[in-house]
């Protein structure tokens, strides 16, 4: 989509300050020289075309007490769809790459404890066959970076 | 620990500020609360960490960072900091993570993610990335199919 001046300002100002105040649209409108009709209005287009995924509380996993986990497979490819299925049933598996790499099925895993962490690899297990799973829980975490600068503004 | 209250907020916090004037009031009556008692709930869940970031989740293909690579590095347990900072202070690296190896299966113990505009960027990130730390033994880890990409949902099962 293309966007104007005015959305790369907003989508720069809103990626990591959106005010907690009774009325933050309108705060974020004077920030901009605009109106609050204005700001909400773009707000519905860039959600509508999916420029914005999610507007609000980014949680960290570990704070609200879950544990959460990145998994590697070795999947056959003539199996990839099928394991896929199995592996994306759990709720608690939020994403799902297929990765160039023998180790080629990569899923991040995110439950309320870790023994059920061990249990759904089990599970996995179980249910595909494939018992080759690397569990790779992160020890140190360097930098979680996820918003990305625009220009322009 | 996080009560019952707590969990409501964040179950509601979830889906989404609402795009209406008074959007934190909106929330509150839902969750039979005040606004005010709502908004320092809020500012106590940021200042405590539970909310890492309060803003736009925002999908970065659309915005011309169109190629992005895990790059897996194998680093002597002695220089995981160093070189983790290292890696960490680029701004074409978006994550930075040391996790456990399974040596002989698997080497790699720090994990980046790589962002450029070509799949050739990436590469040229990973050789500079690479030349500056001194870890020689990497790969990139192309994603070819994404077959699962969902926003996490907090305190959802068997409610």
């Amino acid at each position: 989509m293309t966007m104007d001046n005015l959305d790369k300002q907003l989508l720069n100002l809103i990626q990591t300050n959106l005010p907690v105040t009774p009325e933050p649209y309108r705060e974020l409108a004077e920030t901009l020289g605009t109106s609050e009709e204005d700001v909400l209005a773009r707000l519905e287009r860039l959600i509508a075309r999916g420029v914005i995924r999610r507007l609000g509380a980014i949680f960290d996993s570990r704070k609200v007490g879950y544990s959460g986990t990145l998994c590697a497979m070795k999947v056959p490819p003539p199996q990839i769809e099928r394991v896929a299925a199995v592996v994306n049933s759990f709720p608690g598996v939020t994403h799902n790459y297929l990765r160039e790499h023998e180790y080629n099925m990569w899923f991040t895993l995110l439950v309320d404890s870790p023994a059920r962490v061990e249990a759904i690899l089990e599970e996995i297990k179980r249910k595909t066959g494939i018992s080759d799973i690397l569990n790779l829980p992160s020890t140190r975490l360097f930098k979680i970076r996820v918003n990305f600068d625009l220009g322009e503004a | 620990m996080l009560s019952e209250q707590d969990k409501a907020i964040i179950r509601a916090l979830q889906e989404g500020l609402p795009l209406v004037s008074r959007p934190y009031r909106a929330l509150a009556e839902k969750l039979g609360m005040d606004e005010e008692e709502l908004l320092a709930r809020v500012k106590d869940f940021i200042h405590r960490g539970v909310i890492r970031r309060f803003g736009a989740a925002v999908r970065h293909q659309d915005l011309g960072y169109v190629a992005n690579a895990m790059v897996v590095w194998e680093v002597p347990e002695e220089r995981v900091e160093e070189v983790g900072r290292l890696m960490a202070s680029f701004r074409e690296v978006s994550h930075c993570y040391q996790r456990p190896a399974h040596p002989p299966r698997w080497p790699y113990n720090l994990f980046t993610v790589v962002h450029g505009q070509t799949a050739e960027d990436c590469r040229n990130i990973a050789l500079k990335l690479s030349r500056i730390s001194g870890i020689d033994n990497y790969r990139l880890l192309f994603s070819v199919a994404e077959l699962k990409k969902s926003s996490m949902k907090y305190f959802t099962e068997g409610k």
